[in-house]
């Protein structure tokens, strides 16, 4: 994987060394170690920051087709690009280099703007069609790889993660209020918006496109369903054989490499499917990495040992422990750029930098399993309040609700009303779009109680009804089930699960993920299965595991799924992170940055401290609030990059071709 | 002891010091200030303030649902003890 950077400049003007792209591309060296290189032509500059993975002597960026018309600069896979490439020399494209980049400009000077359909893979990227005038930028169907763009002083800028923006049109003074109201309820912001004014993110499955000075968007694919009662009509039987088939081949694609591909392997359903994939249908060598934690509730080594002896896998571990992701957290929140209500994203850091100390670059990641499969304990959740929704006053119905959550220590079901009043939120309105994510949507909020009163009379509008109103009309036609998933997909699958947890966490330490289950052949299969099979009464990802049984150690499909949860509450308050933590949260830093209620945070510090908060929703509240102040401070106010540093140190590690040294 | 509930209520549910925040009879559950890991949480605060022992199907709207009901909650377990007590003396 890289980081891409670069603009348009609408006033076509010739920038051959600005020095603008030299600090964009400079602050992306931890996602391509490996190499940087720099294109600028008349109304545009490109430049691109490599990690070296598949045609390893060949593979420099920006690259261009025959004639040096159509330039890309490229982050991410194209897995069938040995395919594409098939084609397209069959229609005439001749190929200067063996990587999957090139077919880019190739297929986009064969379709236009429809080559991304032929495109199977994770990817971001730029293109700049000179003759045109036109830049492309373009991101992956499921949103894998993140893209942001921003126009300023007459251009339109991009790059891989908002630092580089940031650098080049400069920070805002303060964080989006809208954005916050956000992730204090969908746990992260509603693309495209972040939480930087004025940066935008391309959505997933979509074309921002600049010609002439004007920009505009173009979906090019979305989470779409069938109608409820339109769902395939095929024996379970022969659905899971193509499930099986599906996935096998998503598989091999995903080890195509020129280095070594490994695999994490969390001891749960996906990663074992994957792990035994590898093994069995590839004659890929299987090594797997896995996390532990010092807290047994939440370490899974136990089943990642029977996975590791039942597939005899190479296995490097590393361990977690509550002290690491207090210590992790600042640096992690420098990464994913966004605020959280969660530390999950810390020990997946560790976890990638475990990968590369092991001088692994790619791995294998079970991610959008629970998504496209239907494996979340909230669409179960979801399930059982539709039942219960059809007969309200029925004291029976949220009984089920009790086996949901056997894992928690604190569970909600343990104290039965209160359960029932929390999941029985909006029972009377089961046919909302947001229903199945009400309970989370609502407890999140709580967090913002502790806004200053300033901050929340910004919010004038309900963010939850914004959201609904958003999805597309369709989803009025779908099974609950499916607008669920979709919900996921569009909300915290996108926003949090692979930017903040995912993409961030990996290349904080240069590593590639793969994500089989998020092929968009098995996405487009999945939405055909029926809802019934998918979660069969309450038991989740049905058809994968009656696909998958035979090849499985028993036990991974007979227990009960396991969320990957991290630590509740990190040592925030001893050791290392001790005096950045409460000077974050003191009165005076909370009201010089403004964001939160110093009284009220103070109370909720002295209650952790003191060891009185038992549940979710305090630590929930605390890491949000911590984490909007590293944001703050790393990346407004103390936020200086050492422009001519990055610039020189850019300029020295550049490649330099002698056709990307000319001016076109 | 009324004081001292709705203190607990302030201080670690609405995180203020603020009484006019709170009424003495407005539903706990109903403003969203309660939930189930709340509902622990103020056990374990009544258990270790008051020397009172909740049984798990105490833990219902009837009892601990405002600061009143709460207050007559306890001093209804405090008489049973107390009962209790002289019963076994």
């Amino acid at each position: 994987m890289c980081g891409i950077a670069g603009y348009a400049n609408f006033e076509g003007l010739q920038r051959p060394d600005d020095p603008d792209l030299q600090v964009m591309i400079g602050l992306l060296r931890h996602r391509g170690p490996d190499g940087l290189g720099c294109h600028a032509s008349k109304g545009a500059a490109l430049a691109h920051a490599r990690l070296s993975i598949i045609d390893v002597a060949g593979g420099k960026q920006p690259l261009a087709n025959e004639d040096l018309s159509i330039w890309v600069t490229f982050n991410g896979e194209i897995f069938n690009y040995v395919e594409l490439r098939q084609q397209l020399e069959a229609a005439g494209h001749r190929f200067r280099t063996r990587s999957d980049t090139e077919v880019l400009v190739h297929a986009y000077e064969e379709y236009g703007l429809e080559f991304v359909h032929s495109l199977n893979g994770q990817f971001a990227f730029a293109i700049w069609d000179a003759p045109r005038r036109r830049l492309v930028l373009c991101r992956d169907r499921a949103g894998i790889l993140p893209l942001f763009y921003a126009e300023a002083d007459q251009r339109l800028l991009f790059a891989s993660e908002i630092k580089s923006l940031l650098a080049v049109v400069g920070t805002p003074p303060r964080l989006s209020s809208s954005g916050l109201d956000e992730v204090l309820t969908f746990w992260s912001t509603i693309a495209p918006r972040t939480l930087f004014p004025g940066i935008l993110q391309v959505l997933p499955g979509e074309l921002v496109i600049s010609e002439h000075g004007a920009v505009r968007r173009m979906r090019y694919w979305d989470w779409d369903f069938p109608s409820n009662g339109d769902h395939s009509t095929r024996p379970a039987q022969a659905l899971a054989e193509e499930l099986r088939e599906l996935l096998v081949d998503a598989t091999r694609l995903r080890l195509r490499a020129d280095v070594p591909v490994g695999a994490y392997l969390s001891g749960g359903l996906d990663s074992s499917v994957l792990t035994t994939i590898i093994k069995r249908h590839t004659n890929a060598p299987l090594r797997t990495f896995s996390i532990g934690f010092e807290q047994a509730s939440l370490d899974e080594t136990g089943y990642q040992q029977e996975v590791i002896d039942h597939l005899e896998a190479d296995h490097s571990r590393i361990l977690c422990l509550n002290r690491d992701v207090a210590e992790g957290f600042e640096k992690a929140v420098w990464h994913c750029e966004s605020a959280v209500v969660r530390a999950a994203m810390v020990p997946m850091m560790r976890l990638s930098s475990l990968v590369h100390e092991q001088g692994y670059r790619v791995v294998l990641t079970g991610e959008g399993a629970d998504e496209v499969l239907g494996g979340y304990d909230l669409f179960k959740e979801a399930k059982v309040r539709q039942f219960w929704a059809r007969a309200p006053q029925s004291s029976r119905r949220p009984l089920l609700l009790q086996r949901l959550y056997p894992y928690l220590e604190i569970s909600p079901a343990r104290t039965r009303t209160y359960a029932q009043a929390f999941f029985g939120a909006a029972l009377d309105q089961p046919d909302r779009p947001g229903f199945s994510h009400l309970p989370r949507w609502t407890t999140t909020a709580r967090c913002k109680d502790f806004l200053g009163a300033d901050v929340r009379a910004e919010l004038a509008t309900d963010v939850i009804a914004n959201f609904e109103r958003s999805l597309p009309r369709a989803a009025e036609l779908w099974h609950p089930l499916n607008r669920a998933q979709y919900v996921e997909c569009r909300t915290l699958l996108n926003g949090y699960l692979l930017s903040s947890q995912g993409d961030r966490m990996l290349m904080a330490n240069s590593v590639e993920g793969r994500f089989p289950f998020l092929d968009h052949r098995v996405i487009e299969f999945a939405r055909t299965i029926p809802p019934e099979l998918l979660i069969k009464v309450l038991n989740e990802k049905y058809l994968l595991k009656h696909a998958m049984r035979a090849e499985l150690p028993a036990s991974v499909v007979s227990r009960p799924k396991q969320p990957y949860r991290a630590p509740g509450v990190p040592a925030f308050f001893s050791g290392r992170m001790a005096d950045t933590a409460r000077d974050l949260l003191s009165r005076s830093t909370i009201q010089r940055y403004g964001y939160f209620d110093s009284a009220k945070v103070q109370k909720l510090v002295d209650k952790i401290e003191a060891g009185h908060a038992f549940g979710e929703k305090d630590n929930m509240a605390l890491i949000a609030i911590l984490s909007t102040q590293s944001l703050h401070r790393q990346f407004i106010e103390e936020f200086r990059p050492n422009r001519e540093v990055l610039r020189t140190h850019a300029a020295a590690n550049q490649d330099i071709h002698p056709d990307q040294l000319s001016v076109h | 002891m009324q004081q001292q509930i709705k203190t607990f209520i302030l201080t670690n549910f609405l995180f203020t010091d603020d009484v006019a925040q709170l009424r003495d009879d407005s539903s706990l559950l109903e403003q969203g200030i309660m939930d189930s890991t709340g509902v622990l949480e103020l056990v374990a605060f009544l258990e270790a303030q008051f020397a009172i022992k909740i049984q798990d199907d105490e833990l219902v709207p009837e009892n601990l649902d405002s600061v009143n009901r709460i207050l007559s909650f306890v001093e209804r377990k405090q008489r049973q003890a107390q009962r209790g007590a002289e019963a076994i003396a």
